[in-house]
């Protein structure tokens, strides 16, 4: 099936979803991606499909763990303070070397914040905000379109590496309507959950299942350290073969933008105003904040480009980029302090980086 | 009588479940006198007579009760601690046909695991909440419990539980009972045979009332844990006998056969 919809990001994350064969969906009231639950409160019942509201996110994350204990497709939504919530468990997914899908559609904080819009849980996201060693594949979409072909990918990288992967919207790109054409994108086969729980009768070989989060004690693995060998593993496939981004104009670019979700959308509006003064700009516009580019961007910085991270933060995704640059290079940074008010609906507009861009040169 | 003892002259008469592995698959040894093998024997038993046990999908919490995944041979979940309610939750509505129950102890149900119990119980999920009371935190030596008896020493109450600053003793059977979602609910022990075969009963009639639609079915097993006790095994049956039942009266405290 293929149709094309004028609908907002959150509405496309929940059609990409179920275009990848979702089964099961687990959420709980928060603004700003009411929306995602909703629609699945609607239309998966009709379809046969699970949806439960949860008594907390604990629940949404726990129910997903069990979900995706069963090696069905599942996924569960939330917002900053309810993504916080879940991170026990995100751990343990790890772990369990289960694969899920869980969105975070962004707002503000620290704590409390505001409702709206933001970009403040890049090193949650990245970093994992649970305890213990892991990384997650963290998928960042600009668009409606990108929702619905992002949170597909998602689901396919998921199963691929029996990892969560983490779909990191935002409320501005959530909220957003545009014309989205929804259609199952095939991504290739993906490996066989012959280990997933189901009852004994369901396993060709009678022999039962087990899933544990404690990888050694339960003889999943030989030793601790097997565990953490194979994690280390998995990490590092990661890194290598799934580093994503979009290339615009960068070729012959004095100064490299790097953004991702709702600022990647301001900072393409910044160097295009830039192109057309002559200043030669371009942006990276990360796909996965993690894996992140550090290649391409280095490779930008020994060519002897300036950067330019625009981001709705403190500053978190430009210590990513410090990273990849050697010391000398000259990174600035558009910050949540760039706003246009200073009140939450304040946004990060194209003249307040065109200005940076011109400040840089 | 010692639980090795009650368990061989158990098999002399009954044999021994299928379910029941001989060793346990997971490097764990309960401690002497523990009366979580029994628990767990009599699941196996249940599922074996129900027919359903390569139907049963078993969820363990965190705690001395996880390690009975080792013992049973079914399929199982093991969660973070106080979550089996919610993945229990999940994989009866995605295999509504299969046999889904949990494991957990009184910490983990009533303490940690409040919300997912709430949750559960809130949309009268059709699954079965079995909860070992051992009126202490067994796995992480001995701490007050939300079980844990008034005046009860343990380590976090050295004195002794002091009610006015720490509150009450939870009676989960007779809360979950007062939910109208709750098809069944009863508390049994394994302290003695007779006490054995009613425990035996009550999962059976919890399994049951999955098995019909009915509603969510709890069943709480009063247990012993000599280690954290500082009692024997003989002295521990006593304990149950003089102190826990008092409190925590056996019995079905709900049995319904439709919820309207």
């Amino acid at each position: 099936m293929s149709e094309r919809m004028f609908i907002e990001g959150n509405v496309a994350i929940a059609w990409g979803a179920t275009m990848a064969g979702c089964q099961a969906f687990f959420g709980y009231p928060i603004t700003p991606q009411n929306e995602i639950t909703e629609w699945f409160a609607r239309e998966f019942p009709r379809m046969g499909r699970v949806f439960v509201q949860t008594q907390s996110e604990l629940g949404s994350i726990n129910m997903l763990y069990g979900a995706a204990a069963t090696g069905v497709r599942a996924m569960t939504s939330s917002s900053s303070p309810g993504w916080s919530l879940m991170q026990e468990t995100v751990s343990d997914l790890i772990n369990a070397e289960l694969p899920c899908v869980i969105v975070d559609v962004q707002r503000g904080g620290p704590g409390g914040g505001p409702i709206r819009h933001a970009q403040q849980d890049y090193f949650q996201c990245t970093r994992g905000g649970g305890h213990g060693d892991y990384r997650n594949i963290v998928l960042t979409p600009a668009s409606s379109q990108e929702c619905c072909d992002l949170t597909q990918l998602a689901f396919y990288l998921a199963d691929k590496y029996r990892n969560p992967v983490i779909v990191m919207s935002d409320a501005i790109v959530g909220r957003l309507r545009e014309t989205v054409e929804v259609a199952a994108i095939d991504f290739g086969p993906v490996p066989a959950k012959d280990w997933a729980v189901a009852g004994k009768a369901r396993h060709r070989d009678g022999k039962r299942r087990v899933v544990d989060h404690c990888g050694d004690l339960f003889a999943r693995y030989s030793s601790y350290q097997a565990l953490l060998q194979s994690l280390d593993k998995r990490i590092k496939l990661m890194q290598e073969s799934e580093v994503r981004y979009e290339d615009y104009k960068t070729e012959d670019a004095k100064i490299v933008l790097v953004a991702y979700g709702y600022t990647a959308r301001v900072g393409k509006e910044a160097v295009n105003a830039a192109r057309a003064e002559g200043i030669k700009a371009g942006l990276i516009r990360l796909i996965t904040a993690w894996p992140f580019p550090y290649e391409v961007i280095g490779q930008k910085a020994r060519q002897g480009s300036k950067f330019l991270v625009v981001e709705d933060s403190l500053g978190q995704l430009f210590e990513d980029v410090r990273v990849a640059v050697p010391s000398s290079a000259d990174v600035g940074l558009v910050s949540i302090l760039d706003r246009h008010m200073p009140s939450d609906g304040g946004m990060i507009l194209p003249d307040k980086v065109l200005a940076k861009i011109k400040e840089m040169q | 009588m010692s639980e090795k003892t009650e368990v061989a002259t158990r098999e002399r008469v009954t044999g021994r479940p299928r379910l029941l592995l001989s060793k346990s698959t997971v490097g764990f040894i309960y401690c002497p006198g523990c009366h979580h093998p029994l628990v767990a024997r009599a699941v196996a038993e249940v599922l074996e007579e129900l027919k359903v046990d390569d139907k049963a999908i078993g969820v363990f919490d965190i705690g001395c009760n996880s390690f009975l995944v080792g013992l049973l041979d079914i399929d199982g979940v093991l969660t973070p601690h106080g979550r089996p309610p919610d993945m229990a939750t999940a994989v009866k509505r995605i295999y509504p046909d299969n046999v889904v129950f949990t494991m957990q102890g009184d910490g983990g149900l009533l303490s940690i695991g409040a919300d997912p119990l709430m949750g559960a119980l809130s949309r009268a999920e059709k699954i079965t909440l079995i909860m070992l009371n051992n009126a202490v935190y067994g796995t992480t030596g001995g701490q007050m419990a939300p079980t844990s008896l008034a005046g009860q020493i343990t380590t976090t109450t050295p004195e002794g539980r002091d009610v006015s600053k720490t509150g009450f003793p939870i009676h989960a059977a007779e809360m979950i009972a007062t939910f109208k979602g709750t098809a069944y609910s009863a508390r049994g022990a394994v302290n003695n045979p007779y006490n054995y075969e009613r425990t035996r009963e009550y999962l059976k009639t919890a399994f049951q009332k999955q098995m019909s639609n009915v509603g969510l079915s709890f069943v709480e097993v009063i247990c012993d844990c000599p280690s954290n006790w500082h009692l024997s095994p003989a002295d521990s049956l006593k304990w149950i006998e003089e102190k826990m039942i008092p409190e925590f009266p056996l019995g079905e405290f709900k049995n319904v056969d439709k919820i309207e």
